[in-house]
């Protein structure tokens, strides 16, 4: 982003209330700094950090207020979203002056707003939002690794979803299986721990086919990973994730931080 | 009434008149009281009066005279049907008004009988619709017009004819301070609904930065929650936000193409026809800064369509949000928006305090911008377009990412604005080159065709060995397995590519003074080894296409026009001299160059010897003899394929040479027999000989082989001339030559 300075973040709160206000309703002009109904506010996220050069998150957090006359009607959160970087610098070159880099944006809530507050950002500080798109092996790769992760409470059960293309329309297959079994699995296959190899993965990926096979007959290795769901997180092939234990959040940001970085370059 | 002294020559005519109203005063000083019924029957004496004098001059300019002065002096309530007078004056200001248009102070009077409210509303909206200015408008008169408005003594038709008029007319007023200073005034008419969409538009052409106030703001949007969206409203509103976007937000709706009424269609044929009349001195036409928005063709999901964004002025300034520094109004020293810019003239006057607009990738469009990127040496232009491009040529490739298939139209156009503006800046784009890296490795060479490879002409200079893997490769491999005019067009881009390169070398030359300027890796004999192992890459695919596609000649004319970029090279020619065995099915334009070619570079490279330092090797000195050598031999000492021992030479052995079957094989490429010119053979043997039917071409030789040489100089193969001249050394003007020395 160019030219975008944490100080002024009230200012852009302003601009933007006015912006998406202005653009749900098309033709219709907004004062900058009206009681709008809705309101935006920029603020930031400080614990969101992998090492200390990373630059401070930022919250978006559009709120509506309720058109009721009651007298503590809540603003109530309608879309939120935030920027942010985590252990980024040993992938990046060093950012010039001027420029900002939060390579990662994360968006939930209506996509209609996702969409006002991105082109806001693009017009305003020239940047470009792309959407992420994960590979099917860099979800082998996350099922590895979240599998691999120790979760104390109730562990949902490990999910992978297949798509396989036909006419007319694509089948979609879900294996799911115990986290506790496939958490047996991945330590006979984890050979040093806190390091994950790429035959590791293969290799546990290769078990859970050859299983599927056994007892289906079909190949799963020939079909495309779309999705997989841990108890840590989930990840769709679309770039939807889904955290669900704040305890590893900085882990799994940190590989989407990877991820976004090296969809850029 | 006075005579006048000047303005009676019809030639002077269109000339303004500068004389004041009292000239005409006087005269009537002397006539008496001034009721209507009187003045009219003034007039009639006057006419009479006049009708001698009539004959003497113009008549036309006296009657407007007349009818001037009529109008001006009127004050009662004249109905139209029963004044004859009123009438006859009313048509002589119409039809010369339609003819000529009106001198300032002609308009001044009229303007003010018709806002006063004396008249009939017929006679105002006949005069108001006459109001065509001969050169401008005065911009008192326009003042004092308005200052009848508030008097509220005219009807509001009248008023409504009067705006539009103003708007018509806009642009002939010669002076707008006092018209920007009745800001004001006409944002209070903006309550009056039947006024308001007309007001908008006067307001819109009035509007700076200055007018735009926050209580303005508010009552704009007041009116619009009342009026509803009203376009006239949007599109102030939309101004209003250009100028200060701080102050209001406004979207517009996508499909909107006009916002205001069109009050120009009055007066249009009358203003077109002083425009034609003036031509150019009169101002050009404000045009409307809301321009034409990119059209959203599809349907399709935000920021997934190819959009080049429209030039906005950047909102993120820190300078602008704040507290306005009164001092910065005075000193007029805000920046001027980028939406503003639409001639060549603007920018150089307000070049100091453009700013760049807030999307980078919105200067592809705009000429004049690029023109001040040219000027700007701030890094992070570069850097922020760098940034844009790359990404969005990387999510847009239709082959790099299977869905956009379908948009292939506008990544084309897309590839379209950025070769042209490659073009205009006369250097390639860091970021498309690394695209293109990306890219051609999965390229099928069908998708976009034109435009990659117009983009891989602009590649900048670098090291070649970097692009070898990136860019030969994969274009190799492309070019070996596609058609004939893929691969004309290939030879075609990548001549292209030399020329930049020796084009951009060039002008970095006269650059080299700063040191700090020169990038990395420029050195002149990097740019000397890229541009060898470019022409070395070009000869090698050139040699297989030319079997491949059994020496086409369209080819040919391709490989030949890559060689002829060579003229400005300062190194040597690389000639493949497996082509020259093509030269035996040439037709005769091909051989020409060829030997143009090679006569030019060898008349270049001396020259530039002298200019450059270069450290040749002797080895390319020893391969270019041999080519040489080579060819004098085909060509003059009827040798050919004899002793070359260069590996690349044409030595056949001679069971090959029986193979060809071929009669007299060492003369077949002289300048007699070779195929080429042959046809000149024969002319000259003709008319040499002209009793003589059959053809015999053994009699050139001796002194006749001279007159031959003569013939074919004449005949305007110069090349040949220049090439025979210098390299060979002929030992005895009478005798046979020999080729002998062959100089370098």
């Amino acid at each position: 982003m160019y030219k975008f300075s944490y100080g002024n973040l009230k200012e852009y709160s302003r601009l933007l209330s006015a912006f998406v206000a202005a653009e749900k309703q098309k033709g219709l002009a907004v004062e900058v700094g009206n009681d709008l109904g809705i309101k935006v506010t920029l603020s930031t996220l400080l614990g969101l950090k992998g090492t200390d050069q990373d630059q401070v998150a930022v919250l978006v957090q559009i709120a509506s207020r309720s058109q009721l006359p009651f007298e503590n009607a809540e603003n109530k959160v309608v879309w939120s979203g935030w920027f942010c970087c985590i252990s980024g610098d040993d992938l990046l070159e060093s950012v010039p002056e001027d420029f900002t880099c939060l390579s990662l944006f994360l968006a939930n809530g209506a996509e209609s707003y996702t969409a006002i507050v991105g082109s806001w950002f693009q017009k305003t500080f020239d940047c470009y939002f792309s959407r992420l798109t994960i590979s099917p092996l860099n979800l082998a790769w996350m099922a590895a690794m979240w599998t691999g992760c120790k979760v104390d409470s109730h562990m949902a059960a490990t999910e992978l979803v297949f798509s396989v293309p036909c006419i007319p329309q694509s089948l979609d297959i879900s294996y799911a299986i115990h986290s506790e079994d496939a958490k047996a699995l991945w330590d006979t296959v984890q050979k040093t721990p806190g390091e994950v190899t790429q035959e590791e993965v293969n290799l546990f990926m290769d078990c859970l086919y050859s299983h599927f096979h056994r007892h289906f007959k079909i190949h799963l290795s020939a079909t495309r990973l779309v999705k997989v769901s841990t108890s840590i997180a989930s990840a769709h092939c679309d770039g939807n994730i889904k955290i669900l234990h704040s305890k590893h959040l900085i882990g799994v940001l940190t590989l989407l931080t990877e991820l976004a970085i090296s969809q850029i370059q | 009434m006075q005579q006048r002294e000047n303005a009676k020559n019809p030639k002077q005519a269109l000339q303004v008149r500068r004389s004041s109203l009292s000239a005409w005063q006087i005269g009537e000083r002397t006539a008496g009281p001034k009721t209507a019924d009187l003045k009219s029957a003034q007039k009639h004496e006057k006419g009479k009066q006049q009708s001698a004098s009539d004959r003497a001059g113009n008549s036309t300019q006296d009657h407007l005279e007349q009818a001037l002065t009529y109008f001006e002096r009127v004050k009662d309530y004249i109905p139209l049907k029963k004044n004859e007078v009123l009438q006859k004056h009313l048509a002589t200001v119409e039809s010369i008004a339609l003819q000529r248009g009106l001198s300032p102070e002609g308009l001044d009077v009229l303007l003010n009988v018709a806002l006063s409210g004396h008249l009939a509303d017929t006679v105002n909206t006949r005069i108001l619709k006459c109001l065509i200015p001969a050169s401008v408008i005065a911009e008192s008169s326009v003042v004092s017009a308005v200052s009848w408005l508030c008097v509220g003594k005219c009807s509001g038709s009248t008023q409504l004819l009067f705006l539009r008029w103003l708007i018509a007319m806009f642009d002939f007023i010669d002076h707008k301070e006092k018209l920007h200073a009745l800001y004001g005034f006409f944002f209070c008419s903006l309550q009056d609904e039947k006024l308001c969409p007309y007001v908008c538009h006067l307001l819109y052409l009035l509007t700076r930065r200055e007018s735009v106030k926050p209580f303005r703001v508010r009552r704009l949007v007041d009116l619009q929650a009342k009026m509803g969206m009203q376009p006239h409203l949007q599109a102030l509103l939309s101004l209003y936000k250009l100028f200060c976007p701080e102050l209001v937000s406004i979207t517009l709706p996508a499909k909107m193409k006009t916002y205001f009424k069109n009050s120009e269609s009055l007066w249009k044929a009358a203003i077109n026809t002083i425009r034609r009349r003036n031509q150019g001195t009169s101002p050009t036409s404000q045009q409307l800064i809301l321009g034409t928005g990119h059209p959203q063709s599809r349907k399709r999901k935000w920021n997934t369509q190819l959009i080049l964004p429209a030039c906005s002025t950047d909102a993120n300034n820190p300078t602008r949000s704040k507290e306005i520094n009164h001092a910065d109004i005075l000193s007029h020293s805000e920046s001027f928006p980028v939406e503003q810019l639409h001639t060549f003239s603007q920018l150089l006057q307000n070049i100091h305090r453009l700013e760049f607009p807030s999307q980078m990738g919105s200067v592809l469009r705009n000429s004049l911008l690029l023109h001040y990127i040219n000027c700007i040496k701030d890094e992070s232009i570069y850097l922020r377009l760098y940034y844009w491009m790359g990404q969005t040529l990387q999510e847009e490739c239709t082959w790099y990412k299977l869905d956009n298939q379908q948009y292939e139209e506008e990544f084309k156009d897309f590839l379209d604005i950025v070769y042209k503006t490659e073009c205009f800046l006369q250097e390639g784009f860091s970021s498309c080159e690394e695209f293109l890296y990306k890219s051609l490795p999965l390229w099928d060479g069908f998708c976009c065709r034109s435009q990659i490879l117009r983009l891989v002409s602009w590649i900048p200079l670098s090291s070649f060995s970097e692009m070898k893997p990136h860019l030969c490769e994969p274009l190799a491999q492309l070019f070996f397995t596609s058609s004939l005019y893929f691969k004309c067009s290939v030879l075609e881009s990548l001549k292209e590519l030399l020329q930049n390169w020796l084009n951009w070398h060039v002008m970095q030359l006269d650059v080299e003074s700063d040191p700090k300027i020169s990038p990395l890796n420029t050195t002149l004999s990097g740019l000397v080894n890229s541009v060898a192992e470019l022409i070395h890459f070009v000869g090698w695919i050139a040699t297989v296409a030319l079997h491949l596609e059994n020496n086409a000649t369209f080819l040919l004319y391709f490989i030949l026009d890559f060689y002829e970029t060579q003229h400005s090279c300062p190194s040597l020619v690389f000639i493949c001299v497996r082509i020259q065995r093509a030269l035996k099915s040439l037709p005769f334009v091909h051989s020409f160059r060829y030997r143009t070619n090679l006569v030019a570079a060898k008349e270049n490279e001396l020259i530039k010897k002298t200019i450059l330092q270069f450290k040749f090797s002797s080895q390319t000195y020893q391969e270019y003899n041999q080519y040489i050598m080579a060819m004098v031999g085909c060509l003059w000492t009827s040798s050919a394929f004899q002793k070359d021992i260069h590996p690349q030479g044409i030595r056949l052995d001679p069971e090959v040479l029986k193979k060809t079957r071929v009669q007299e094989v060492r003369n077949s490429f002289n300048i007699v027999h070779h195929p080429a010119l042959m046809g000149y053979a024969i002319l000259f043997l003709q008319q040499a000989w002209p009793e003589d039917k059959t053809l015999n071409f053994n009699l050139i030789k001796g002194r006749r082989w001279n007159w031959y040489l003569e013939y074919l100089y004449v005949q305007g193969l110069q090349g040949l001339k220049l090439f025979i001249e210098s390299s060979i050394n002929r030992v005895s003007q009478v005798s046979q030559t020999k080729s002998g020395n062959v100089q370098v």
